[in-house]
């Protein structure tokens, strides 16, 4: 098999030259990747998740130039977002003729990476972009850096309230071998802003994708920030992202992640509070089946006093999935007064399906409140037999419980049609699998 | 009035250590650093058979390939394995026929620590294998445990006297290859205890060993081996103390305990090993590995430890719960002050049907200490019902302490039952104010809360233990509070 780091080389070496903040920034990961290579399970934080294969199949990928129809877009509109800001990925690159925007550009600025980096935006490019590597010393971040140039730029201008949030389609083309993408998105939340972004990735075609994406937000002072990442890409999906929302003070971010279908399939959200009175809150639902494997890393680090973080994950592993989930909490020294929440729940219904988790805290402050709580089990036994009891079959009374274990997530999103509609792809797996 | 204080502070300030002398007593050294020869001189030495030698020997040459690890969460200089002494053996008569002939001042090195060799010790009713650097040099109350076929021997005797049974236990629950510093102990070990109860015995006193590292330069690599025989009973203690000294000296034990079918092993430790000057000089680095395995089924293998010394604790005391409805347990309070680190845990292994395991460990940190909680709790496909449990807190005293959590769940049977919960946080000052209130001073008010923090553990250990430890806990955390 092909060598990552030869195979990557050649192309490295052969695209365009950007201009020198992204040309040294691309020189900058693309030394770390050929130092770090690709992490093996040895790796601590890739314990359990064997990435490695993936990227080595994917060197194989076809590189040719695909196009998709609007029409073809119509299709995998997700409910509730007619009006929305829509940006569309196909293989990672930006398609601004698929595009369509209904915030103007007094509102909501969309450029490329490359070209924030010549203009007024350009000390924002230099300050943020790749702030998740130093988190992500894993080659997989760094392989994506190396790529970065061309990655798009989102602002939304200070004291403005976005009126439809935006969404992100990534379409992965696999029509005619295994497809690799690498999205890079850089988003500045300027100060009073209200905004949404929502992500959503699409396979077409029946071979395998990996899509190895990096999201880094910044959002100042006052802001408030949703984020929502929808991943049903179906079975050979594999995913690798990292989605690191900075925050300054006062501002509140809020993050939700769902996770229903994929191969392998890796979330690292990172929220970092850079001043004071930040607000976090993380949430994450995964719903697994066939051999489906999710893994969601998420890191909280507390930089600063007087922040509230929150965080709640659960999972329902059915058949041979595997559902995996690391939380780190650091709570730095000068961070007094933090209060930090953590729980991870797991559902195992399969009788191969496996959980591991590891929910971590790190603190080096002492006028803390940090707790944290795992839970691995099956469903209540107690609670089956209530239902029973009162008549339900027994098929119904599990996706009954199920639902409601789902439900303290799915409330978190606040689109009314958004939500219903992924609560009823959660009803269609539950009523189909069990 | 002004005397009794003077006193009392005179105690509180000699208290820092209290077992930090030195026994000034003739030893016999092997010749300081590591090779072959080393491995050969030791076992010439304790005159072992050569199936004991070519053990060592595998191990060393295996330890020879193997790297050093570095995942925990402590720092520290890199050991210089050529720069101690492996062999050290407090010199004396060749045999002894009744223990008064023991040498003077090893008796009352002993007895400094409190643990009496002299048979008045009877009225506690606890047998003693004394270790000190490396060799056993007592142990009481042999003859009364043979009546009940009880063996409890130093390591060496028993390799002499019971070669089957440490050729059928030895490394089978912790292999000679399982980690860095076992396959170094498992090449160098000079002595330990070694205990057998028989089958349907209930031990009729509690066991305990002693440790004391005395001479300088020396690394201590003690090995126990406790076999629990179907349906038998023991409680073991463990305790262990060293001299205050400038550099740091190394102590990587195993211990390994076996618990066939409805048999169930209690095992405590109290470790005082020296923790090191407030500046963070010197203090013994414990690298240990402790492990158990409930081989039939209803074994019971139940950990109680609690950690107050040493400037770096590594170990992990973990249970494979093989047999089905066997049950792990592990109670730690881990306490660090001015330098220290900790990075402990357990690890409960999950193999056999309906097997349970709880997890209670209180950590508590003061000084510039970093104390971390690091557990693994897997269970495996077969294992269906499995129940765990596990709590961590941590208690903050002081602004520039750490305190970690790691806790590893690996689940792969859907009728597993497993719970984890955490929680950090320092004393609240209403819990003082309310202390304060009722004519309680600080200082004693925290000593009650962190008693109360431990309490759930405290209440594991036998009864002697329970009070040592309970001042032991006082102690370490001397003015760490203000």
């Amino acid at each position: 098999m092909m060598d990552a780091k030869i195979f990557f080389n050649d192309i490295y070496k052969s695209q365009d030259q950007p201009n020198d903040l992204l040309k040294a920034f691309q020189q900058k990961n693309w030394n770390s990747f050929s130092e770090l290579d690709l992490p093996s399970v040895k790796h601590e934080e890739w314990k359990y998740t064997r990435i490695k294969n993936v990227f080595t199949e994917a060197i194989q990928y076809n590189q040719d130039k695909t196009d998709f129809s609007e029409e073809e877009l119509s299709k995998v509109k997700l409910p509730g977002t007619a009006n929305a800001n829509s940006l569309v990925f196909i293989n990672g690159i930006y398609q601004p003729h698929l595009s369509t925007l209904t915030d103007g550009s007094d509102r909501l600025i969309i450029k490329s990476l490359s070209e924030a980096s010549t203009d007024e935006d350009a000390d924002f490019v230099n300050e943020h972009l790749g702030c998740s590597n130093a988190y992500h010393p894993d080659g997989i971040n760094a392989l994506n850096g190396s790529f970065a140039a061309h990655g798009l730029f989102i602002k939304v201008k200070k004291g403005k309230e976005l009126s439809q949030p935006i969404v992100i389609y990534h379409f992965s083309d696999s029509r005619s071998g295994f497809r690799f993408s690498q999205p890079r998105i850089l988003v500045s939340i300027e100060e009073n802003t209200i905004a949404t972004i929502i992500e959503t990735y699409h396979k077409i075609g029946n071979h395998q994708s990996l899509t190895n994406e990096v999201v880094e937000i910044c959002v100042e002072k006052a802001a408030h920030f949703r984020y929502i990442k929808i991943q049903n890409e179906g079975t050979d999906s594999n995913h690798t992202g990292t989605t690191q929302i900075n925050q300054l003070g006062k501002s509140t971010a809020h993050a939700v992640t769902i996770s229903l279908s994929g191969e392998i399939v890796r979330n690292n959200l990172n929220m970092v509070m850079r001043a004071e009175f930040c607000e976090s809150h993380m949430y994450g639902l995964y719903l697994l089946g066939g051999k489906s494997q999710v893994d969601n890393h998420t890191i909280v680090d507390n930089a600063m006093p007087n922040c509230l973080s929150n965080e709640l994950y659960k999972g329902i592993m059915d058949d041979n999935s595997t559902g995996i989930f690391n939380g780190k909490i650091f709570v730095r020294k000068d961070a007094q007064k933090t209060n930090a929440y953590q729980s991870n729940k797991n559902i195992l219904l399969g009788q191969n399906s496996s959980a591991n988790t590891k929910p971590q805290l790190e603190i080096f402050a002492d006028d803390v409140k940090c707790s944290h709580g795992c839970t691995i089990g099956k469903l209540d036994e107690d609670a089956l037999f209530y239902l029973r009891a009162r008549g339900i079959s027994e098929q119904n009374a599990k996706a009954l419980l199920l639902h409601a274990f789902a439900a303290d997530i799915l409330q978190q999103i606040e689109l009314e049609e958004l939500r219903n509609y992924i609560d009823s792809l959660i009803s269609e797996r539950l009523t189909i699998t069990i | 009035m002004q005397e009794e204080n003077d006193n009392i502070l005179e105690q509180i300030t000699s208290s820092e250590y209290k077992y930090g002398f030195v026994t000034d007593i003739e030893a016999d050294e092997a010749p300081i650093g590591l090779s072959e020869e080393t491995v050969k001189f030791i076992s010439a030495k304790k005159n072992e058979p050569s199936w004991m030698l070519e053990y060592r020997l595998k191990a060393y040459r295996h330890w020879l390939t193997m790297q050093e690890p570095d995942w925990a969460n402590v720092g520290y200089p890199k050991i210089d394995y050529q720069n101690i002494i492996y062999y050290s053996a407090p010199k004396q008569k060749v045999t002894l026929d009744s223990l008064d002939e023991i040498d003077p001042e090893l008796r009352k090195t002993f007895e400094k620590l409190g643990i009496s060799l002299d048979e008045q010790k009877r009225i506690s009713g606890v047998a003693v294998d004394a270790v000190m650097d490396s060799v056993s040099v007592a142990t009481t109350f042999k003859e009364e445990l043979s009546k009940v076929g009880v063996i409890f021997c130093s390591m060496s005797d028993a390799v002499q006297e019971h070669p089957e049974l440490i050729k059928k236990y030895l490394g089978s629950v912790v292999p000679a290859t399982d980690n860095y510093f076992t396959a170094l102990n498992s090449a160098v070990f000079s002595d330990g205890s070694f205990c057998f109860i028989p089958k349907g015995v209930r031990c009729p006193m509690e066991l305990s060993t002693y440790f004391r590292i005395n001479a300088a330069n020396t690394g201590q690599f003690e090995r126990t081996l406790i076999v629990a025989e179907e349906g038998s009973y023991v409680s073991y203690l463990e305790g262990c103390t060293a001299p205050m000294r400038d550099e740091n000296q190394l102590h990587a034990a195993v211990v390994e305990l076996i618990a066939m079918e409805k048999a169930e092993i209690k095992y405590s430790t109290v470790q005082n090993w020296y923790p090191g000057d407030k500046e963070g000089k010197g203090g013994i680095y414990n690298f240990v590995t402790k492990r158990g395995i409930c081989a039939g089924p209803f074994a019971k293998i139940s950990w109680t430890q609690v950690e107050t010394g040493s400037s770096i604790t590594w170990k992990y005391p973990s249970v494979i719960l093989k047999g089905d409805n066997s049950i792990g347990e592990f109670y730690s309070v881990a306490v660090t002050n001015n330098f220290q680190q900790a990075d402990t845990g357990t690890k409960m292994v999950h193999l056999g049907k309906n097997t349970k395991s709880r997890i209670v460990s209180k950590g508590i940190s003061a000084g510039k200490s970093n104390n971390s909680y690091r557990g693994l709790v897997s269970v495996a496909k077969n294992a269906s019902n499995a129940r765990n449990f596990s709590q961590c807190d941590s208690l903050l005293l002081g602004d520039k302490c750490g305190a970690h959590t790691f806790p590893y769940i690996e689940v792969k049977n859907n009728t597993a039952q497993v719970e984890h919960e955490a929680t950090t946080s320092k004393i609240g000052e209403d819990q003082i104010f309310y202390c304060n209130q009722r004519g309680i001073d600080t200082e004693s008010a925290v000593a009650l809360i962190i008693n109360g923090f431990a309490k759930e553990v405290m209440n594991q250990l036998p009864m002697e233990f329970a009070v040592e430890a309970q001042k032991l806990l006082a102690i370490s955390l001397e003015g760490s509070v203000g």
